[in-house]
C-alpha cells in the first residue's frame, strides 16, 4: 500500500511517532511494526534520516508511523534530539503534528524510561505507552501491572517483545482505539506553551517515577549479571584496551581478506562489461564516453563496495550489540587529551570506510563544537578510495622485504600511512581546539547499555541503508564528474603529428600543465598533475588517470600491473613518497565536502576544510620530498 | 528520599553527614565505592540538568563499577542497579554521595551476586 493509493481513497493517513529513549528497542519495533515497507528521507537542512512506514491497523486505519531518534528527554542536547522535540512539539518545518504519540520504554529500566512520558504526557497529545522488552524483564523475575500503571497514569499500556512480534497486535489494537476516539487530525497544529523543564521540574519527575512504580511494580526482577561480568573483562583497564586493539585489528583484517573475492568478480564483471562494448560498438565518441568514461569510472568506485559493506557489518554489530559505546568509554580519556569526545571515536571508525557516513554519524555528538571538529578531521581517517593509490606506488617503490625478523616492508609502510592520517587528525583536532574552536570541554555522560546478541535483521537493513547510500552516491555525483572529466580528458583532440598522449593536448592537460609549475616544488611532474585533475572529485579516479596519462590501455588489472612498472623506471622514490603524503592528507572527494556542507549547514566549514587540508597536504608532500631528496632518494 | 520528611530534615541530615566525613564526590570514588546521592549541585544548569536526566537524583543508589586506563578518567557508574552511565571525573564532582543507610533498597555494597532485596 502505497500513500498514493491512500490519497486516492479519500484518506489522510494518521501519524503515529515512535519516540523512546536510546537503547529501549524502539527501532526494532519498528521494524516489526512496517516490516521492509520503510521509506528513509532526510529532514530538510539537516542530514538526519527520517524514518516512517505505512501500515494498515487491524481496524482498517491507514497509519504513517515515523521513527524519531532516541531521546532521554525533550530538552534536546544533540541535532539528533532537536528533531524529536521539534516534531513532538510541531515545529518541524514540513512536518505536522503527529495524531498520536507511543513511547516505547525499556521494561527493565523504567526507574529512567518513564521520565520520558511523564514529559510527554505533559503535551496533553493522544499517548500510548509501551512497556518494551517485557520478555527479558519477565525473565528476571520482574512483575509489572499494567492496569495499575495505565490507571495510574491515565493513559493506555501495552507491553511488547518487539524482537518476536509480540504484543504487536495489542498495541495496533490500542492505536485503533484511539484513531477511533480522536480521527486523524485534531485541528491542533502545534503545541505551544512547552518550557523545557527546569532541574526541579526534573527531581520531580524523578519522585513521580518512584511513586508510580511503586503502584504498579508488583515484584521486582533481579538485576542484570551477564553484563557486569562482560564488563569486568572489557572494561578492564589492561585487558578492555588491548580486546579493543585486537578487535580492530579484525576487523581492518577482515576488510581486506574477505572483500577479496568479491572486489574480483566485480572487477572481472567490469572488465567483461568493457570488453563486449568494445567488441559490439561502432568506434565513436559514445563508445569512448560509455567504455573510457563511465564503465571504468563506474567500476572502479563500486570496487570499494564490499570493503565498505564489511566495515560496516562491523561496526553494526559491534553498535547493535552495545559494544561501541564501551569502546567509547575506553577511548574517552585519550580523545579528551585533544579536546574531543570518547564518542567521536564511532564517526572516525566509520571514516575507515568512508567519511560520507562517518560524517554523518557525527550528529550522535551532542555539543555543537565537538561536533564540528569530528567532522573536519573525518576525511584524514584512511578511507578505502585512497587505497589503489596507496597500492600502486607501494607496489611500485617499496620492496617486498621483511625487516625486523618477518614483519612485511609494504605493509609496515601501508600502517605507516594510516597512523600518519591518524596522528595527523589528532594534532589538528588539538589545534582547532585551542584556536579557532575554542570553547569548553564538554562533559561526557553516556548510557552504557546492556550487552545482547545483535538482531540479524536490525544489521541487515543498516547495511542495505548504507549500500543504498553508496549507490546512489555513484548514480549521482560519481557519475556526472565522470561524465565532465572524460569531456575534460577528450576534448579538444589531440593534433596532427602528436608526440605526447592525447590527454597532453586536452583541457585536463592544459589544467595540469598549468598546475605544474605549483606542483614542481613538490616533486610531482605533469603526469601527475594531470591525473590530479580528475582525481580531485574522486580519489580512486587518480589511477585511472595516470594510466591514461601514460597511455596505457586494457581493462584495469592490466593497467594496474603496467603502470606499477612504468612508474617505478619513471620517478624518483622522492617523488613516490610525496605523492603518498599528498594523498593522506589532500581533500580529493567532492562527495566529503557536499557532506559537510549539508551536516554544517554552510559552505563555509566546507571550504575551510578544503584549504585547511590542501595547506597540509602541499605541506607534508613538500617535507617529505626535501628530506627523501637529502637523504639521496631523488 | 520520599519527599515527606521536608526539606529542612534533608539539610540537617546532610550537614550531619558532611560532618561526620562521610560524604565524597562521586569523582572521588574508586570502584567497588557504592553509595547513596545527597545532591546534586552544579554551577552549570546544563551539566546539573544532564545528571539529572542520566539518573543521577538525590536519593539514588549509585555504585562505581570501572574507570577508563588513563588517569582514572571517565568513570563507568551503575544507578540503582538498573543503568549504567559513563561519565568524566569533572561532572561526577557535582554529585555528593553519602553512606548507604539500611533501607529496603539499598544495594548490598560487596557482591553482585545477590538480588534486590523486596
Amino acid at each position: 500500500m502505497t500513500a498514493g493509493t491512500l490519497a486516492a481513497e479519500g484518506f489522510r493517513p494518521a501519524r503515529i511517532a515512535l519516540v523512546g529513549p536510546p537503547n529501549s528497542g524502539k527501532t526494532t519495533l519498528f521494524n516489526t511494526l512496517t516490516g521492509g515497507r520503510q521509506k528513509t528521507a532526510n529532514y530538510p537542512g539537516v542530514t538526519v534520516e527520517r524514518k516512517s512506514g505505512l501500515l494498515k491497523t487491524p481496524g482498517g486505519h491507514p497509519v504513517e508511523v515515523l521513527d524519531l531518534p532516541g531521546s532521554y528527554s525533550l530538552r534536546a542536547r544533540s541535532p539528533d534530539e532537536a528533531i524529536t522535540r521539534d516534531v513532538v512539539l510541531g515545529r518541524q518545518a514540513r512536518e505536522t503534528l503527529p495524531d498520536a504519540l507511543v513511547c516505547v520504554t525499556d521494561a527493565t529500566n523504567l526507574g529512567q524510561h518513564l521520565r520520558l512520558l511523564l514529559e510527554l504526557r505533559q503535551l496533553g497529545r493522544p499517548l500510548i505507552l509501551v512497556l518494551n522488552m517485557m520478555d527479558i524483564a519477565q525473565k528476571r523475575g520482574c512483575q509489572i501491572s499494567t492496569e495499575a500503571l495505565s490507571r495510574q497514569l491515565g493513559i493506555p499500556v501495552v507491553t511488547t517483545v518487539a524482537m518476536r512480534k509480540h504484543g504487536v497486535r495489542d498495541l495496533l489494537g490500542q492505536i485503533d482505539a484511539l484513531l477511533n476516539q480522536a480521527p486523524a487530525g485534531d485541528g491542533v497544529t502545534a503545541i505551544s506553551d512547552w518550557v523545557e523543564p527546569s532541574p526541579d521540574a526534573i527531581r520531580a519527575h524523578h519522585r513521580e517515577v518512584e511513586r508510580l512504580l511503586q503502584e504498579a511494580v508488583v515484584r521486582e526482577g533481579a538485576p542484570e549479571h551477564l553484563t557486569r561480568q562482560l564488563d569486568r573483562v572489557l572494561l578492564h583497564p589492561v585487558a578492555g584496551p588491548l580486546i579493543l586493539l585486537a578487535l580492530l585489528f579484525l576487523m581492518f583484517q577482515a576488510v581486506f581478506s574477505w572483500a577479496e573475492a568479491p572486489m574480483d568478480w566485480i572487477d572481472g564483471g567490469m572488465a567483461g562489461l568493457q570488453q563486449w562494448l568494445s567488441a559490439h560498438m561502432e568506434e565513436s565518441l559514445l563508445k569512448s564516453l560509455l567504455v573510457d568514461g563511465i564503465v571504468a569510472g563506474v567500476g572502479g568506485v563500486v570496487i570499494f563496495l564490499p570493503q565498505i559493506l564489511i566495515l560496516f557489518l562491523f561496526i553494526l554489530l559491534l553498535e547493535d550489540s552495545g559494544y561501541m559505546t564501551r569502546a567509547a568509554f575506553l577511548m574517552d580519556r585519550l580523545m579528551s587529551a585533544v579536546g574531543l569526545n570518547g564518542r567521536a571515536f564511532i564517526p572516525l571508525l566509520s571514516s575507515f570506510a568512508c567519511a560520507v557516513p562517518g560524517i554523518m554519524a557525527a550528529r550522535t555528538i551532542a555539543h555543537p563544537l565537538d561536533r564540528l571538529v569530528t567532522i573536519l578531521i573525518a576525511p584524514l581517517m584512511t578511507c578505502s578510495a585512497r587505497l589503489p593509490v596507496y597500492v600502486l606506488l607501494i607496489a611500485a617503490f617499496v620492496p617486498a622485504t621483511t625487516v625486523w625478523g618477518g614483519i612485511g616492508l609494504q605493509g609496515l609502510v601501508m600502517f605507516g600511512l594510516y597512523a600518519t592520517g591518524i596522528v595527523g587528525a589528532l594534532a589538528v583536532a588539538g589545534v582547532l581546539r585551542l584556536t579557532l574552536l575554542r570553547g569548553d570541554r564538554q562533559p561526557l555522560l553516556m548510557e552504557l547499555p546492556s550487552y545482547k546478541w545483535p538482531n540479524p535483521a536490525n544489521v541487515l537493513l543498516g547495511l542495505w541503508e548504507r549500500a543504498k547510500i553508496f549507490m546512489r552516491r555513484i548514480g549521482t555525483i560519481i557519475l556526472s564528474v565522470l561524465v565532465i572529466l572524460w569531456f575534460l580528458s577528450t576534448f579538444p583532440a589531440a593534433p596532427e603529428g602528436a608526440t605526447e598522449p592525447a590527454i597532453y593536448y586536452s583541457f585536463a592537460g592544459l589544467i595540469g600543465r598549468t598546475l605544474e609549475p605549483l606542483l614542481a616544488p613538490i616533486g610531482f611532474n605533469w603526469q601527475i598533475a594531470i591525473a590530479l585533475v580528475p582525481g580531485l572529485a574522486a580519489r580512486e579516479v587518480a589511477v585511472a588517470a595516470l594510466g591514461t596519462v601514460y597511455a596505457l590501455s586494457g581493462d584495469e588489472g592490466a593497467v594496474t600491473e603496467a603502470l606499477t612498472t612504468t612508474l617505478a623506471q619513471s620517478w624518483t622514490l622522492a617523488t613516490a613518497l610525496s605523492l603518498l603524503a599528498w594523498y593522506v592528507f589532500a581533500p580529493q572527494c567532492l562527495a566529503t565536502l557536499a557532506a559537510v556542507r549539508r551536516e554544517t549547514n554552510s559552505w563555509r566549514w566546507a571550504a575551510f576544510m578544503f584549504v585547511y587540508l590542501m595547506t597540509l597536504a602541499y605541506l607534508a608532500a613538500f617535507v617529505t620530498y626535501r628530506v627523501a631528496l637529502a637523504l639521496g632518494g631523488g | 528520599m520520599d519527599g515527606h520528611g521536608g526539606r529542612e530534615r534533608q539539610l540537617f541530615e546532610l550537614g550531619r553527614l558532611v560532618k561526620a566525613g562521610l560524604t565524597q564526590p562521586l569523582g572521588l570514588m574508586r570502584p567497588g565505592g557504592v553509595g547513596r546521592i545527597l545532591a546534586v549541585r552544579s554551577g552549570e544548569g546544563d551539566v546539573e540538568r544532564g545528571l539529572l536526566e542520566m539518573g543521577f537524583v538525590e536519593g539514588a543508589c549509585v555504585e562505581v563499577l570501572h574507570h577508563g586506563f588513563l588517569g582514572r578518567d571517565p568513570l563507568a557508574v551503575r544507578i540503582n542497579q538498573a543503568m549504567t552511565v559513563a561519565l568524566r571525573r569533572g561532572e561526577a564532582n557535582a554529585v555528593l554521595v553519602g553512606p548507604l543507610l539500611n533501607r529496603a533498597t539499598d544495594v548490598e555494597p560487596t557482591t553482585d551476586q545477590e538480588s534486590r532485596p523486596s
